[in-house]
């Protein structure tokens, strides 16, 4: 799994060559840093971390500023690692989008999904309510039904689902095409739509 | 708008410069160009304007009437779409709406748009 980690901008639509009008993407990813490599000898697993997104140095602790100054580079605000990556990396080695992506490529992104507050089951989790205002219903047309049996087994199984918190997780979308790859931009375009709000982190699997 | 989206849209952008200006009541030709296996010929659908969806943006449409054969056609077109070869102005229409869905439930003469005079600087 390599990969790089982006800003989502916002979506618009593109064209292709049979002139089909196709929703998509924007992300702005790269230049990305390596600040760390991880070796089986000594952290037991291979990996790349790569950090992305400025920050402030009074903003960033002591003992990050060490391992930014290690590097060679300035505060990142955002650090993911990638394992896989094929080719060998050293410290403060930046990455461009061309470099990882190309046209036609296939990816997965991960975004912090928007949170939506507390929701009913309807919308959390799909339910139909419950299918009619009439035959006596009256205020219960989003309700979840039955939560379970009588006196056996006297309790609620764990794990049903119902209304709480939503969004706010963390939500990998699968299999999405590169429309295409801006390099002067730093910029992709991604076929579909991506979790998480405009100017949020997202992490770019390939 | 964010500033790099537009980017993306660029090239779309600069073909909405070379389109004619147009609104609902017109009526023009718009020259469609269709793939039946290699070939690629151009179909020419006539009719009225009857909407203009999302105005100025990338994603912008226009839906255009005519009757044929006795039957109402309407067909929606994205108006950046490479398929659209061009467009014609045939007739300006004067109309007092944006949205002319009244011409649906019409035939015939109930169905004309007045003509608008443009005058001449």
């Amino acid at each position: 799994m390599s990969g790089l980690i982006g800003k989502k901008i916002g979506m618009t639509s593109v064209y292709n060559a049979d002139g089909q009008a196709l929703a998509c993407t924007v992300i702005q990813t790269g230049p990305c840093v390596v600040t760390q490599v991880r070796t089986t000898e000594k952290d037991g697993y291979e990996a790349v971390q790569l950090g992305f997104g400025e920050k402030k140095e009074k903003h960033t602790n002591k003992p990050l500023q060490g391992h930014f100054k290690k590097a060679g580079t300035t505060p990142k605000r955002k650090l993911v690692e990638f394992k896989e990556f094929t080719t060998e990396f050293n410290l403060g080695d930046t990455l461009q989008v061309a470099d990882v992506f190309g046209e036609g490529d296939f990816v997965d992104v991960v975004g912090t999904a928007k949170g939506r507050g507390f929701q009913g089951v309807v919308k959390r989790h799909g339910f139909g309510g419950v299918g009619g205002q009439t035959h006596g219903q009256h205020n219960r047309q989003r309700h979840p039904g039955s939560i379970g049996a009588c006196s056996f087994p006297s309790r609620v199984f764990k794990g049903l689902r119902m209304a709480g918190r939503m969004g706010g997780n963390r939500v990998k979308v699968q299999n999405l095409k590169v429309l295409k790859v801006m390099p002067e931009q730093n910029l992709l375009v991604i076929s579909g739509s991506v979790p998480g709000a405009k100017n949020s982190f997202v992490i770019i699997e390939k | 708008m964010n500033e790099l989206i537009k980017l993306v849209e660029a090239e779309n952008a600069s073909r909405r410069s070379e389109l004619p200006e147009f609104r609902a009541g017109d009526t023009v030709n718009v020259h469609v160009k269709i793939r039946e296996g290699n070939k690629e010929r151009i179909q020419v659908f006539t009719g009225t304007v009857i909407q203009r969806r999302n105005p100025n943006t990338n994603g912008e449409t226009f839906s255009v009437r005519k009757v044929s054969n006795g039957i109402g056609v309407e067909r929606t077109f994205p108006l950046l779409s490479p398929n659209i070869e061009k467009i014609e102005v045939v007739r300006l229409g004067k109309v007092r709406r944006a949205r002319l869905f009244y011409l649906r439930g019409r035939q015939g003469k109930a169905a004309r748009v007045k003509e608008r005079k443009v005058k001449k600087a």
